[in-house]
């Protein structure tokens, strides 16, 4: 009985040990599956085709071409690679415009055979219709039915995940504001982590410490909410009045915010590494007549080079992935960043912000899980850094 | 004394550079210590005019515009127990079997490199993953239950690592003289290992349950409602919670001067949850840090 008791519980221990393992996969499972029905979507919204006259020659767009077209930017089809001819795009909501509700029927019952002989009557008309409404047998060309490709999610420069008829999902703006942010709040929050985990390791006294420890654990503890908020009252005002911006939010408010929240971490493991150098390097250097402060930079930051640097990139890790302080104070604008004092927007600020807005199994849902996988496998590389550093710092001092 | 061997005007120049720099390290210390006291002499300054009896225990009314926040503090407990009962015993058992059973290796290395892994997944990816296994394929629907789940395992790691390191820190001498008296491993784990490591992990639960206290992005899309009035009344309602309250309303606000007072007195209860939480942990650490210097 006992025997079985100690068998049992044994059991059970191991089981939970491999929960974390378990997790994670369930996390790439789950947000892979979802992420990757993005390629399998098409190109024109589900349900709906573009028809085209049958004399034109263009036969397949890109969704920024389409898009391009839809918003007036592109008007003649020879930049697609058509004939010299005006574009006359044609939307549902325009059929009021061109008919009269009598041809169109009471309940629209004639209004695929209306738009589908106006169509072919006008050589330079893209329509933008539900492919059921558009009769069978009728003379027109419809462009050709694509799936969403890798390439344009990952090179694509335009992030319009809800315009119609064709939604763009290029990640690059929200990638390239992803990195610009965390990389100046790095840049920030470095001299600060490193100075603040010399001085509390090496030259305040211990009294001092324990005044700066809990400082350093509730600026911690403060929830991201609460540093949003913050940054939104008193950071983006401020910026707006010493930059002279026409809005406040904009990087540089997420990156002061964002070194802030990353200092704790930078400050706590920097500091771990510092205190555990090994007394005789310090005693060493302090007998060959070194001072402190050349003890410090020339023996203890040296030797715990690695620890310094573990801090520094789990401080970047927690920046990447960082999404309430950085959705309240960047502005959200879906642009490639040009200088940090602009409006940009992240990767966990656009999944915050859409999800809760997309329509459930559609390609902006699946976009935002895609997001997600990107967002995964960043911070994991991150952790995978961290791991490598300190497994070799450990090495080192071994 | 004998005179220095090298030059007085170099000692006096080393002398000065490390002046120098201790006191750049000790303002920017001392900054840091400003911007914390910033951060909460600002919210204390603006939210402790708000804060009453009744906007403690009133729903919000008046579309958001008046009222109190007592359904968003019921749900942010609600979600720091329900976190707690999912992630506590499962991540004590799994840091007793890091420490106790696992043999010393490649497992051990491979568990901690996925827990230390599972602590860098943002939480907002928490929350998305949340959304698709417990709202979507298992069907909770925004709901505590969902939530809790989320939150749960968005705090495994952190209690995983505290039990580890309590129980590292247990002598195995301890072990070995229960073991040599005939107790089995077990009762050893028990009796003796578990007693004496559970201030810490005590002190690291409670910290974790204010990491979990302060969480909005995996409860955005998993369990939070804008405006849930009423208490709810199983596990598979919604709950409104304190840091999604005071995200929608410092953001999404329809009438700032009336919502801006409820957004800092909102604040303001956090960080008093936060600060207590630490305040708490900070206590029990030294007590049972008295406790054992006196045995």
């Amino acid at each position: 009985m006992k025997k079985f008791l100690e068998k049992a519980v044994k059991w059970l221990l191991t089981a939970s040990g491999f929960v974390t393992s378990v997790v994670i996969l369930l996390i790439i499972g789950f947000l892979f599956t979802e992420g990757a029905g993005l390629f399998r979507e098409p190109v024109v919204e589900e349900g709906y085709v573009l028809a085209l006259n049958r004399e034109n020659p263009v036969s397949t767009l890109t969704a920024a071409e389409i898009k391009a077209v839809f918003d007036e930017d592109v008007t003649n089809w020879k930049d697609l690679g058509g004939d010299d001819m005006e574009i006359v795009p044609f939307r549902l909501e325009d059929a009021d415009k061109y008919f009269t509700q009598e041809q169109l029927g009471a309940q629209y019952e004639h209004a695929g055979a209306a738009i589908a002989s106006l169509v072919a009557s006008t050589p330079g008309m893209i329509a933008f219709v539900p492919g059921s409404m558009v009769p069978e047998g009728a003379d027109l060309n419809l462009i050709e039915d694509k799936n969403i490709s890798a390439g344009e999610v990952f090179g694509g420069k335009e992030w319009f995940p809800t315009a119609t008829p064709a939604p763009l999902f290029g990640i690059l703006p929200l990638l390239a504001g992803t990195l610009w942010v965390s990389l100046f709040a790095i840049l920030f929050a470095l001299p600060f982590g490193i100075s603040i985990a010399v001085y509390m390791s090496e030259v305040a006294s211990p009294k001092v410490r324990n005044f700066l420890k809990p400082v350093i654990e509730l600026l911690n503890g403060i929830p991201s909410v609460v540093y949003g908020f913050f940054g939104l009252i008193i950071i983006v005002p401020l910026l707006q009045q010493v930059f002279g911006l026409p809005v406040g939010e904009s990087g540089l408010a997420g990156s002061i915010v964002l070194a802030i929240m990353a200092l704790p971490t930078i400050v706590t493991v920097a500091e771990d590494a510092m205190r555990n150098c090994p007394r005789t390097l310090r005693e060493a250097s302090l007998a060959l007549g070194a001072t402190k402060w050349q003890t410090i930079y020339k023996v203890v930051i040296p030797s715990s080079m690695s620890g310094i640097a573990s801090g520094v990139v789990l401080g970047i890790g927690r920046a990447v992935g960082e999404t309430m302080a950085v959705l309240m104070v960047t502005g959200n604008a879906a642009v490639i960043p040009t200088s940090i004092l602009e409006p940009l927007r992240t990767i966990p600020a656009t999944i915050a912000a859409e999800l809760g807005e997309a329509p459930a199994g559609g390609a902006h849902y699946q976009s935002l899980f895609l997001l997600g996988v990107i967002l995964f496998f960043i911070t994991f590389f991150i952790n995978m850094c961290v791991e490598f550093i300190s497994s070799r710092g450990r090495a080192k001092n071994s | 004394m004998s005179t220095p061997a090298y030059p007085k005007d170099f000692s006096m120049k080393k002398r000065r550079s490390q002046k120098v720099a201790f006191i750049v390290f000790r303002v920017l210390s001392l900054l840091i210590v400003l911007i914390l006291f910033a951060i909460l002499g600002f919210i204390i300054y603006k939210g402790a005019g708000v804060i009453s009896w009744d906007f403690l225990s009133k729903a919000p009314s008046d579309g958001m515009t008046a009222g109190g926040i007592f359904p968003a503090i019921v749900g942010t407990l609600l979600l720091m127990l329900g976190s707690a009962i999912v992630a506590f015993p499962v991540g004590i058992m799994s840091g007793i079997y890091m420490n106790e059973y696992a043999s010393r290796g490649w497992v051990v290395k491979f568990i901690r490199l996925m827990t230390n892994n599972l602590s860098g997944v943002p939480s907002i990816v928490f929350g998305l993953f949340g959304m698709a296994l417990f709202v979507k394929y298992l069907g909770f629907g925004d709901s505590i239950l969902a939530g809790s789940l989320t939150l749960g395992l968005l705090s495994l790691p952190l209690v995983i690592r505290t039990t580890e390191e309590a129980l590292k820190d247990i002598p195995a001498g301890i072990r070995e003289g229960s073991l040599a008296l005939g107790a089995t491993k077990l009762q050893t784990i028990w009796k003796v290992v578990l007693p004496m490591g559970m201030p810490r992990i005590i002190t690291g639960l409670i910290l974790s349950l204010g990491r979990v206290s302060g969480e909005t992005a995996p409860i955005l899309f998993t369990c939070a409602a804008y405006f849930f009035p009423q208490l709810p009344a199983s596990i598979f309602d919604q709950c409104m919670a304190l840091p999604y309250h005071l995200y929608v309303i410092s953001t999404s606000g329809t009438d700032i001067e009336a919502q801006q007072p409820i957004a800092y007195g909102t604040a303001l209860v956090l960080i008093v949850i936060v600060l207590v939480i630490n305040l708490l942990a900070g206590v029990l650490r030294r007590h049972f840090e008295n406790r054992l210097k006196m045995k």
